[in-house]
């Protein structure tokens, strides 16, 4: 691979960009290599820096140190360049309240510079895309908070961006609207870069590729979802429901794995490895009636948990 | 051109915002027909004498307007996401000065045509008011500038104030000389007493330039660094 193929393989590189606001540090450092068609999310509680971050890499707030590209051009050298070949979807659902879906997605098409006609076919695809059709006629502030939200998706969309950024994209919908919301993230992966931020863990646990948790201005710990719950315990458990569990057998099942806890209804076994049949072959032989097995995964708040001492979820 | 669909936009969100409609268009309609009735008893109040103070009144009915815009606009991010379109800073000053010019058009021929079948009469050049109007038009587009940058959409309620009370008191509608020569002193250091003295000027003695020429300094002066300082304003706003 040539150097300038590896270099374009990469859609956004910060090296140590930070912010600074008055005495608060909002964003510290942060060092990221997000590649080309990869959804990777931010995920941190509120103030952890995920929207200032954002913010400079769309070129709306100046880096206090520390440098960014996005596709290989320069945030602050060459931001008119950067804001050709990015789109936004911003916390707040940032629509033109008294004009409809068409106007909404008029104005960021052709203020990308799009022509009359392209703005008007992308609109029409996305507004079907996005089950907004029937209501595309209306005029917004009568959209539902659900809506509100799709329609600002589709406006980031509409100029065709390389790279996509969308900050909270679920904040303040109810679980069904955030499911609906997540099947449509889910369609745009893979054509485009998306960086999310999110303070929703099953957001990023079901949509990311790689998620980086961020608290208090600084990337905590980067990596694949499995990666992240991967690191912070070596050891598996296994929880098997069963009946006809015995003192004796729970003593011999201890020979083999030494961490064996009684719970109700079963038994708990804690391994760094685990074989699932040598365990049924154990058991069965000796009357045990096993109801079911399941493993036990560490979760994205147990890695933030060991991370920072805290938990995410509020 | 590309910041014409933002400027397209701003135009169709206050024309279908009823507040905006009501304050920038109707208020000053209302005012002056309510107004006008008292010229039989106040020559204050006949039209020609009354049309330059309701104008500039609906002027400053554009300051609120455009600030509230352009406040809202901050805080609903709109304007966040529209920063993040490859328009340069002056498309954005473009997109929300412009759509306010046609507004203050539409005030000064509905004060003036209606006026017109009350009895106002314009002794003077009608192109020299019309031109110390513009100018002022722009102060105060820039006014809204400030203010839309600098305050949010609760606080502009009364912050416009500050723009409301001079220009009332500048002669708008009440004699400046009643209050007394200091009070007449503070209201000729800004440019809205200045306008209505020029327009006044203008259209019942038949002044020409010449006469009014320091007045149409000070409005000029004022306006341009209204605007200036609302320009500057609004380009702190977009890269914090």
């Amino acid at each position: 691979m040539s150097d300038t193929m590896v270099e374009h393989a990469i859609a956004i590189q910060t090296s140590g960009i930070s912010r600074v606001f008055k005495k608060l540090r909002a964003v510290n450092s942060v060092n990221l290599t997000i590649q080309q068609g990869e959804l990777f999310s931010l995920l941190g509680p509120n103030g952890a820096g995920k929207t200032t971050t954002i913010k400079m890499l769309c070129c709306l707030l100046k880096p206090s140190s520390g440098t960014a590209t996005i596709m290989g051009h320069d945030i602050q050298k060459d931001p008119l360049a950067v804001k050709q070949i990015i789109d936004v979807s911003p916390q707040e659902t940032a629509l033109s309240e008294n004009l409809n879906a068409w106007e909404n997605l008029n104005l960021t098409g052709r203020s990308h510079g799009l022509e009359k006609s392209v703005v008007r076919q992308r609109s029409q695809e996305l507004l079907e895309m996005m089950g907004l059709m029937d209501r595309s006629k209306e005029r917004v502030k009568r959209f539902s908070g659900g809506m509100k939200r799709r329609l600002s998706i589709a406006m980031a969309l509409v100029s065709d961006p390389q790279v996509l950024f969308l900050d909270e994209p679920t904040l303040g919908l109810d679980p069904q609207s955030r499911a609906a919301m997540w099947e449509h993230i889910n369609q745009i992966k893979g054509s485009k870069t998306v960086m999310l931020t999110t303070h929703y863990l099953e957001e990023a646990d079901s949509l990311a590729d790689r998620i980086a948790i961020m608290d208090e201005g600084r990337i905590v710990v980067l990596g694949t979802s499995q990666e992240l719950k991967d690191g912070i315990s070596e050891q598996s458990v296994l929880r098997v429901e069963a009946e006809g569990l015995t003192n004796d057998v729970v003593e011999r099942l201890r020979e083999i794995y030494p961490e064996v806890t009684v719970v109700d209804g079963g038994v708990e076994i804690r391994a760094e490895k685990l074989d699932l049949y040598e365990i049924l072959d154990f058991l069965r032989p000796r009357g045990i009636v096993v109801r079911s097995t399941q493993l036990k995964q560490a979760s994205l708040d147990d890695v933030f948990l060991h991370h920072t001492g805290r938990e995410l979820r509020e | 051109m590309r910041f014409l669909e933002l400027a397209k936009r701003n135009l169709k969100e206050s024309f279908l915002d009823p507040l905006s409609l009501g304050l920038t268009i109707a208020l000053p309609i209302g005012l002056f027909f309510i107004l006008q009735t008292l010229g039989r008893i106040e020559d204050l109040f006949k039209p020609t004498m009354l049309a330059p103070g309701i104008v500039l009144f609906g002027f400053v009915m554009i300051v609120f307007s455009s600030g509230f815009l352009l406040a809202r606009d901050r805080e609903s991010s709109l304007l966040a996401r529209m920063l993040t379109a490859p328009l340069r800073p002056s498309d954005f000053i473009a997109a929300y000065a412009l759509p306010f010019i046609p507004i203050g058009i539409i005030q000064v021929a509905a004060i003036y045509g209606i006026g017109s079948f009350l009895g106002l009469r314009i002794s003077g050049n009608v192109g020299l008011v019309m031109l110390i109007l513009f100018v002022m038009c722009c102060g105060y587009i820039g006014i809204g500038m400030i203010l839309g940058s600098l305050v949010s959409t609760r606080q502009l309620g009364f912050t416009y104030m500050i723009v409301l009370f001079p220009t009332i008191f500048s002669g708008a509608w009440m004699p400046v000389d009643m209050m007394g020569e200091g009070f007449n002193r503070v209201v000729h250091c800004l440019p809205f007493a200045h306008a209505l003295d020029a327009t006044r000027a203008i259209m019942i003695d038949g002044a020409g330039f010449s006469d009014i020429a320091t007045n149409f300094l000070w409005v000029l002066g004022y306006s341009v660094a209204f605007l200036a300082l609302g320009v500057l304003s609004f380009k702190r706003r977009m890269l914090e």
